[in-house]
């Protein structure tokens, strides 16, 4: 019988990649490590995490991997693919890192239409730290640093970062998928392979989105959390291509 | 080899390319401008790698992460600069990535002035960023030092894998000297880096991972001992320092980078008028150079002075570190971009004869 399933050949048959249950980034752990097989990438990756939860899964995932400060992936990515073109980069992020502390970096580097592929964990909050509020936090959601809830005249809006890069001139592909469900994780497995298809021929920076589930933070189990994926967040956050240069 | 009449920052520049730099990230800031300047036409027609960063932060993180990939890298600025990198330092440090940072050091605190000062003394050799690191720190006293320097960094760097710091300041960067640059080194002559560099897998098909954190058990301590083992052998082989007119010497004159070469005419003309006095210039601030002062016979030395561009000092704390007590120190000072002159030198010395 043809073998239809498979874990990605580089990942730990073992040990789990040591998220939260609910969690979106085990989910988007393994969408990119599988997009990275499937173009034969492994051997040439370069993978930069952040700091932040993203990390955890480093020993769960056998590519090389370069700790980044948190916020620098986006300078850090640049120089690597500039000076080792042969390296596919690709740096996996979260909101504080990428949205926060980082927001020089990452316009910066999608501005220059570096050559490198970008995956942005949105899960509305600073997870590792304790649920503290981040450029995404929606206007409502409250936080341990904003107990009362996000306000817009205190804290102004969330970022919405796929469609501020998608207003820049160089990016070549900029979406943003969910991880909530097994339709929309499907369509961010295609968004993926696209964004890392992208490096692979050498046309560009692309900028990736996933919105992702934090049961721990928002204090919801799994399948509230799910719920409140539908009726909050990818309202907050429009699902879509934003830019996507043929 | 031919000698060039070259501006400080240019010869700075050329130098690291001759070292086998092939990488350098910066951003604007005087008055080492003519650095990146220099290095944004220069690296490509080597086939290397210019990036002018969105920040100091970025900047010192573009090397941070092609250093790590074992490409020759340096990044510059001056003082309010190297405060930004300051993370991206101990990163370096951290991680064990060699790379080289120069500071074309001015005067301070904050914006401060242009002009040149050695206000960045404490934070080149005793704090470049938060975590107790040392950085191996050189200091040239001329363009053919600052060259020579930035060049053997590249060695000292890799030997060591640790960021090495020359702290030069706005008048080595900006004064035209006549040079002798080094030659163009082979890359195939570098030493491998197979070894360490995160990019390439193991033998055994593992991945490397470059993480700076080590947040379980011991791990850390122990890799602090590491590195504070290999301070301490620097404190013992790399100490560097140049007498002048020391033998017979009854007052001493100590001081390093611009303010030594200023302090050498103060000696001189001060011997010419008979008066038994001598120099102890630091070339490498870490590991500073207390064996210089350890071996002098304190019985024959009648007072000590330490010139430097900074109010208040900074370098005099190492200074009375060495010399513990064992001789008064008078301090002769200037700060924010006022240079030191050699007749200031000689009146401190006279005053207290």
């Amino acid at each position: 019988m043809e073998k239809v399933y498979d874990k990605v050949s580089f990942t730990s048959k073992t040990s789990p990649t040591g998220y939260c249950p609910g969690c979106g980034h085990g989910t988007a752990h393994k969408l990119f490590a599988s997009a990275l097989e499937h173009f034969n990438l492994r051997d040439k990756t370069v993978l930069i995490y952040p700091v932040g939860c993203g990390g955890l899964a480093m020993p769960w995932i056998n590519v090389n991997v370069i700790g980044a400060a948190h916020g620098r992936a986006g300078a850090i990515a640049t120089a690597i693919k500039r000076t080792n073109p042969d390296n596919f980069v690709i740096s996996y992020q979260g909101d504080g890192d990428l949205a926060a502390i980082g927001t020089a970096e990452t316009i910066h580097a999608a501005n220059r239409g570096e050559n490198i592929t970008v995956i942005f964990i949105n899960n509305a909050n600073f997870g590792m730290t304790g649920g503290q509020m981040a450029p995404t936090t929606m206007l409502g959601q409250t936080a341990t640093t904003a107990q009362s809830g996000r306000s817009l005249e205190e804290h102004g809006a969330p970022l919405r970062m796929a469609e501020m890069i998608a207003t820049l001139d160089a990016p070549k592909y900029v979406a943003r998928f969910a991880l909530h469900d097994a339709k929309n994780i499907l369509k961010a497995q295609q968004g993926i392979m696209k964004a890392v298809e992208l490096q692979v021929k050498g046309e560009g920076y692309s900028f990736v989105e996933l919105l992702s589930m934090c049961p721990t933070n928002w204090k919801k189990s799994p399948a509230d959390c799910a719920a409140y994926m539908d009726e909050a967040v990818l309202k907050a956050f429009p699902l879509g291509v934003f830019k996507d240069v043929k | 080899m031919s000698k060039e009449f070259i501006k400080g920052n240019e010869a700075i520049a050329e130098a690291a390319v001759r070292a086998g730099c092939r990488f350098f990230a910066g951003y604007p800031i005087t008055p080492q401008n003519e650095v990146p300047e220099y290095l944004s036409a220069r690296l490509p027609e080597v086939g290397g790698h210019f990036i002018q960063g969105e920040s100091e932060i970025a900047s010192v993180y573009m090397v941070f992460g092609v250093a790590a990939t074992g490409i020759r890298s340096m990044t510059s600025s001056s003082g309010p600069g190297f405060a930004l990198k300051a993370e991206g330092i101990s990163f370096l440090a951290g991680g064990q990535i060699p790379a080289v940072l120069v500071n074309v050091s001015r005067g301070g605190p904050a914006i401060g002035t242009i002009e040149p000062a050695q206000q960045d003394y404490f934070s080149a050799v005793h704090a470049p960023a938060p975590g107790g690191f040392r950085c191996f720190v050189l200091a040239p006293q001329n363009v053919q030092e600052a060259a020579d320097f930035v060049y053997e960094a590249f060695d000292i760097a890799d030997k060591y894998r640790t960021p090495v710091y020359v702290l030069a300041d706005g008048m080595i960067g900006n004064m035209m000297e006549v040079v002798e640059l080094p030659k163009m080194r082979d890359l195939a002559d570098l030493p491998s880096n197979d070894s360490w560099r995160f990019n390439k897998y193991n033998d055994d098909g593992t991945a490397r991972i470059l993480s700076t954190y080590m947040p379980m058990g011991e791990l850390m301590q122990n890799k602090n001992k590491e590195m504070a083992a290999m301070y301490e052998t620097w404190e013992k082989e790399e100490q560097r320092w140049e007498e002048y007119m020391i033998d017979d010497a009854e007052y001493i004159v100590t001081a390093y980078g611009s303010s030594a070469r200023i302090a050498k005419s103060a000696v001189k003309e001060l011997r010419a008028e008979g008066i038994k006095v001598g120099l102890i210039r630091a070339i490498t601030l870490y590991p500073f150079p207390k064996d210089a002062f350890d071996k002098l016979d304190y019985t024959k030395v009648k007072k000590m002075f330490c010139a430097e561009m900074s109010i208040p000092g900074q370098y005099i704390y190492d200074v009375q570190n060495a010399v513990l007590g064992r001789s008064e120190i008078i301090p002769i000072q200037t700060s924010g971009g006022v240079i030191m002159e050699t007749d200031m030198v000689v009146a401190a010395v006279k005053e207290n004869l």
